[in-house]
């Protein structure tokens, strides 16, 4: 505990300044429309919030390595449309179209990488042609003014449909049971070593804290949400939920427990220290890239299955800045070499929970952007600062 | 007195008509701290990057515990145990202690990392060089002062039973408690019987801890003899115009 003060000190702060805006936002929602804090509404942040948290996902990939993707809400764009034409057009099933729509994010990926990467143009540069570009390939292949519906099963029910409620808390146990273990089992390896390991306390509470969170969401999720119940039921978790989490397990995994990972890190702190620790530098770069576009083609599929449609503006509009600003806002620095995949889902929170609870109250379009934008500007200072501090203080 | 463990003759480098490095000669003997000395542009950090793989060698011979060896690429010179320690740290600041001195070879069980096995060699190695300034092997290194992130490079080098470490002015933007500790780790690796050559513009830093001293003089060895053998005027006196009265060579 003592070490985590300290840590925070240091200008540190990890995911504190976004849960506490949550825990502020959701405060000040629920006293002016109290309807924010109902069953139903629970649910829409999350099938709301779903394609721009695993979007930015891709993109903490991206800015770890302190390089930016402006292309990535497009790119998501790019890869519903893909999916929609070659279901709707094509007949493909599900699967294949969800492949093809996944391969086209992992080429675009390899694509601005190499560019990135190999011809050293400034991420940002690169990006923001792609950006361009993008939105008018989302054009060319949905035709301007046209809207091309999804109407696969499968797809429509990823972003609409619950789990049955025991299947819900079958999952949630089964997820909450395996972090206590891998926890526990690394604590006492580690342990045995000798090398460092949190307390058993710090453990008891991390797992305890995870069970009550999950207990309470699952609980939540699993009441009645239809207004008439009779005609048609409305309860569960929603089929995107235990998506976002495995993206979130492997992603951190990733990051965290590989090699892979830990040069990720490396290249984004210090990429000439990286290079002369062996590390391929640029085949780190574009893979990053690669992970990013891959990612951005699952928000895309998300989209695409919650609006049930596909046009020239998927992926468009706020959707990038909406992505870019959830990884600030859950704690990934802009710099480089700092960031978690669950930061987006933190950040992610934030902006669904804003954009949510601004419709509830009413406020138009206008008045939602120039909220958000603020929000992200104080993220990015907040980032900006933390890195002074940390800087200064050693 | 022991065979040497890397032996250079002869060594040319020319950067296209700048001939840097002229018929080269240099010993250097395991248990030992070898000072590299010589006027700034001398050769000095060529010819460490030399031996390291960084450049290529024009001409000449590189005998390696007695074997003509060839080092075409840094991942050549890794592989003979030769380590070379840069003036500007290769450090991650956003990493820890542990996770920069394992950067690029990492310990792994199948494909996930073995942290406690790494921690424990790192603080293995630590422990085996006497380093106490660092508190935990966890701390990240932006946190770390100068001297402790020095030190961090230099064991970094030594945990890959690495049999020679060069070391480009590691004391240059060093305090003076920080130097001491510094020089007390690099006489500390040769006492653990590594080979040891130490680029220092420092003479105190130079006669504190070498046993002998190597002068470069506008890419020429103008002398290479025993510390004891040799007073402070007379390698300024090396340094600054080639050549000494009264050191017999
Ligand atoms: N890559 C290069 N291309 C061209 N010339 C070079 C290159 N590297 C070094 N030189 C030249 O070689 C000479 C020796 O440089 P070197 O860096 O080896 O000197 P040094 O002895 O390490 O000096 P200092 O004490 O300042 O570090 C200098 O004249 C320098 O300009
Ligand atoms: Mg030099």
């Amino acid at each position: 505990m003592r070490e985590w003060f300290a840590s925070v000190r240091r200008g540190n702060l990890g995911a504190l300044p976004a849960i506490a805006g949550l825990l502020v936002l959701c405060t000040v929602f629920t006293i002016m429309r109290p309807r924010f804090f109902s069953a139903g509404n629970f649910a829409n942040l999350f099938t709301q919030g779903a394609a721009v948290t695993v979007i930015a996902m891709g993109l903490v990939f991206v800015l770890l390595l302190g390089e930016i993707d402006l292309s990535a809400g497009f790119a998501s764009g790019v890869c519903a449309a893909v999916l929609a034409i070659t279901l709707d057009q094509q007949q493909f099933p599900w699967y294949a179209s969800v492949g093809i729509a996944i391969a086209t994010g992992l080429v675009i990926g390899l694509i601005l990488g190499f560019l990135v990467a190999k011809l050293n143009i400034p991420s940002f540069v690169v990006t923001l042609a792609a950006f361009l570009a993008f939105q008018g390939i989302v054009l060319l292949i949905v035709k301007d003014g046209n809207i091309v519906p999804v109407r696969d099963e499968v797809i429509v029910a990823l972003a609409n449909k619950n789990m049955p409620p025991l299947l819900g808390w079958i999952v949630a146990g089964a997820g909450v049971l395996g972090y206590a273990a891998i926890q526990i089992v690394s604590a006492v390896r580690r342990r045995a070593r000798q090398a460092t390991a949190p307390s058993w306390n710090v453990l008891a509470l991390r797992i305890g804290a995870l069970a009550v969170l999950t207990v309470t969401a699952v609980y939540v999720l699993n009441q009645e949400r239809s207004r008439n119940a009779l005609i048609s039921s409305l309860k569960g978790v929603p089929y995107v939920v235990p998506l976002i989490v495995v993206l979130l397990i492997a992603g951190t995994f990733l990051l965290h427990r590989t090699a892979y990972g830990r040069h990720l890190y490396a290249v984004g702190g210090n990429r000439e220290a990286a290079r002369r620790a062996g590390i391929n530098v640029d085949l780190m770069r574009i893979s990053a890239f690669v992970i990013c576009s891959g990612l951005a083609a699952v928000g895309g599929i998300i989209a695409a299955s919650r609006a049930t449609s596909v046009d020239p503006n998927t992926g468009g509009s706020n959707v990038l800045l909406y992505a870019v600003g959830a990884a600030v806002i859950g704690g990934t620095s802009l710099f480089g070499g700092k960031g978690r995949v669950l930061d987006a889902i933190l950040g992610g929170a934030v902006i669904a929970v804003i954009d949510n609870g601004m419709g509830l109250m009413g406020y138009t379009s206008g008045v939602k952007y120039v909220v958000t934008g603020t929000v992200l500007l104080l993220a990015a200072s907040v980032d900006a600062l933390s890195r002074k501090r940390a800087s200064t203080s050693s | 007195m022991q065979a040497p463990l890397l032996e250079l003759r002869g060594i040319n480098k020319s950067f296209g008509p700048v001939h840097v490095l002229r018929d080269v000669a240099l010993t250097v003997r395991a248990g030992e701290v070898t000072a590299l000395v010589g006027d700034n542009g001398a050769g000095k950090s060529t010819l460490v990057k030399c031996v390291g793989g960084t450049h290529q060698i024009d001409s000449g011979e590189v005998f390696y515990e007695g074997n003509p060896v060839q080092v075409h690429s840094p991942r050549d010179a890794a592989q003979l145990g030769i380590e070379i320690v840069y003036q500007d740290l290769a450090l991650c600041d956003n990493l820890d202690i542990v996770q920069n001195m394992f950067l690029g070879r990492e310990r792994k069980r199948g494909w996930v990392l073995d942290e406690p096995e790494m921690e424990a060699l790192a603080t293995a190695t630590l422990a085996g060089l006497s380093v106490k300034t660092v508190s935990s092997v966890r701390q990240p290194v932006s946190s770390l002062s100068g001297g402790q992130r020095q030190i961090v490079a230099i064991s970094k080098a030594v945990l890959w039973n690495s049999k020679l470490v060069i070391l480009d002015e590691p004391t240059a933007a060093l305090g003076v408690a920080q130097t001491a500790q510094v020089l007390e780790l690099v006489r500390q690796l040769a006492d653990n019987g590594l080979a040891v050559v130490l680029i220092s513009h420092n003479m105190n830093d130079v006669f504190a801890v070498s046993d002998r001293i190597a002068a470069l003089y506008l890419g020429q060895m103008v002398a290479q003899v025993k510390t004891t053998d040799i007073t402070h005027a007379q390698v300024v006196e090396l340094i600054t115009s080639g050549r000494s009265e009264g050191l017999a060579q």
